[in-house]
């Protein structure tokens, strides 16, 4: 009985970590760039097949890919706000029309994105074995690559929680999330905070990708599910507050590893559930304001 | 008074025409190929899908995503139902299960603000996807169904039947009271609740009008599919799908949806089969092109150019 319990638990953390990641990349685009990015889980996927490809094709270590992954998509999600979204917000009359047209943007991203990688990979199902090998947790087993991939997960929330808090660009972006206009007052060069973040959203998506391949298997089409999870994990932590998202994401974690053990087939149904449950009771969130 | 006379004359012409064309595409099986008549239904689904999404969408400019939601509850009472029931009654059914599930939801949520509605309705097809997929796993045994096989002829006039109620809907609204009420919504909402407007009343109303067109759509299409799963039944493109085509052709004006859901359905059928991926990702740059340069459309275009040919006589129309 306490093994089951110890068991349901730890894997709802391994799933809550990588939910966590997902949802606190969305955080940032959503949260500062005030753009709901239906496209995040295609970054996601885009992390994923680029890890898969190099682990296959040049034996080049998964965690390594990190170095790669990371600041393409960082450089590539840069220049599509610069390109795309900074233009939205300039001929969208009012910040709801902004959101409006944003999300539109994103959802043509979305098809762009994943046509492309089904074009340049094809739609088959891809995996490999990579640090397969189980650890015992206190008469509980689980795979090596998971438990890294909540290490991960949790390193990179919490540096960036740390870089939020500490540094001078983390306080400009924390600005620019309560009080654009003010924030650009007071000297805060708006469009590259938000530029930034919305880069940033996109290397931790890319950075999720490569640890998902680890454990799981992935495809092209693989995209769509996470950004689901993303929207409701971040719907659950408060629309745009980053420890909520962190925390919202083991709390969904958490509720899946459970709704699983019971009814395998419910968790994405329990997950709706809350979701709705939620944007009815309080639309703001567990830590929202 | 030369104007009015011009534009009444130019009403008559356009009247004229409709019906013309009302009357070619009535008498079309009789004469047409088999094939003309399966692709006119899948284009007549489009604009039904794209007209009913604009009706509510356009006006209160509020983005739902819950067509394929409607739509698929329109083809499951058509594989449920189908057998056991007229075609006709099953497509009123059909119709009328997804107006009170329109309701419902409309009811509960549109109340929610801007980007939340729109995530609501995204959650809301895809609970009732899992729900349905894990109902049929446990419950019936089997993941899909079959729907009975109605003639092709049947299922274009009832498409057009549908089409033709969609615009007709559609111009009605504009024309009327209701429909000023809810253009005043889109606008100012807080203003339209001070001028005495029940505007969560409108909005649900029309939000449940929009969504009998849609699963009726659904229940008609569903008999040409043969098989159904809650994957084919609750595909997200049929809610994707009309916004693009809405968007592209341009929501404001009633034949803008129109105009996008022909070019695109046609482009659908040419480019599908051997190109697929090539054809998603035209939309997709379709997309973010139409959200970036073209705010009112294709129509929109097309009124710029012609007002700029007569020297921008009608500048601000």
């Amino acid at each position: 009985m306490i093994v089951t319990i110890l068991d349901v638990v730890i894997a709802g953390l391994l799933l809550g970590g990588l939910y966590a990641l997902i949802a606190m990349g969305l955080s940032l685009q959503y949260g500062v760039a005030r753009v709901l990015n239906i496209s995040h889980g295609e970054f996601i996927m885009l992390g994923a097949l680029t890890t898969w490809m190099l682990y296959t094709a040049f034996g080049i270590n998964p965690l390594l890919c990190l170095v790669v992954c990371g600041p393409l998509a960082f450089i590539l999600g840069f220049i599509l706000h610069r390109t795309i979204y900074k233009r939205l917000s300039v001929i969208s009359a009012t910040p709801g029309i902004f959101e409006g047209n944003s999300m539109l943007a994103s959802f043509g991203l979305l098809f762009i994105i994943q046509n492309l990688a089904l074009i340049a990979w094809g739609s088959k199902i891809k995996g490999y074995s990579y640090l397969a090998v189980p650890v015992d947790l206190g008469g509980a087993l689980f795979g090596a690559n998971r438990l890294v991939t909540l290490g991960f997960a949790v390193l990179i929330g919490v540096a960036f929680y740390i870089f939020l808090t500490q540094t001078r660009l983390g306080k400009a972006i924390r600005a620019a999330a309560q009080d654009p206009s003010t924030a650009g007052l007071l000297g805060v060069n708006i469009n590259l905070v938000l530029a930034l973040c919305f880069g940033l959203g996109a290397a931790m998506a890319a950075c999720a990708g490569m640890l998902i391949s680890m454990s799981y298997p992935v495809n092209t089409v693989m995209g769509m599910e996470y950004t689901v999870i993303a929207i409701i994990v971040v719907v659950l932590g408060g629309l745009g507050s980053i420890p909520g998202s962190f925390i919202g994401g083991f709390i969904l974690g958490l509720i899946g590893s459970i709704v699983t053990y019971f009814e395998p087939g419910l968790a994405l149904v329990a997950y709706y559930i809350i979701f709705t449950i939620l944007l009815l009771l309080k639309p703001t969130g567990l830590m929202g304001k | 008074m030369n104007k009015l006379t011009l534009t009444s004359k130019n009403f008559l012409i356009l009247r004229i025409i409709l019906l013309v064309g009302l009357i070619i595409l009535v008498t079309l099986p009789f004469y047409a190929a088999i094939y003309t008549t399966i692709f006119l239904s899948t284009i007549f689904m489009y604009i039904v899908l794209t007209s009913s999404w604009a009706m509510f969408s356009g006006p209160t400019a509020q983005i739902s995503l819950a067509t394929a939601a409607f739509f698929g509850v329109g083809i499951y009472i058509a594989a449920t139902l189908g057998t056991i029931m007229p075609l006709l009654v099953v497509v009123l059914i059909g119709g009328l299960v997804s107006a009170a599930l329109a309701l419902f939801v409309g009811g509960l949520t549109l109340r929610l603000k801007g980007i939340y509605f729109t995530i609501f309705t995204f959650g809301l097809l895809e609970l009732m996807k899992n729900l349905l997929l894990w109902f049929e796993i446990k419950f019936t045994g089997t993941r899909g169904r079959f729907v009975v096989v109605v003639d092709y002829n049947t299922v274009y006039f009832i498409m057009l039947a549908i089409l033709v109620l969609t615009l007709l809907t559609a111009y009605l609204i504009r024309q009327s009271k209701y429909g000023l009420a809810l253009q005043s919504i889109g606008e100012q909402e807080e203003a339209a609740e001070h001028i005495g407007i029940n505007v969560t009343l409108v909005k649900v109303f029309t939000f449940a009008i929009s969504a009998f067109f849609i699963g009726a759509a659904g229940t008609i299409m569903a008999t040409r599919w043969t098989y159904v799963d809650p994957y084919i039944a609750f595909n997200m493109n049929f809610s994707f799908t009309p916004v693009l085509m809405a968007i592209f052709g341009g929501i404001g004006p009633l034949f803008g949806p129109v105009l996008g859901a022909i070019i695109f359905a046609y482009l659908e059928e040419i480019l599908i089969t051997q190109f697929p991926y090539y054809y998603m990702l035209l939309f997709g740059m379709v997309m973010v092109v139409s959200v970036l340069y073209l705010p009112n459309g294709l129509i929109g275009l097309i009124q710029k150019w012609r007002a700029r040919a007569t020297g921008g006589e009608h500048g601000n129309s």
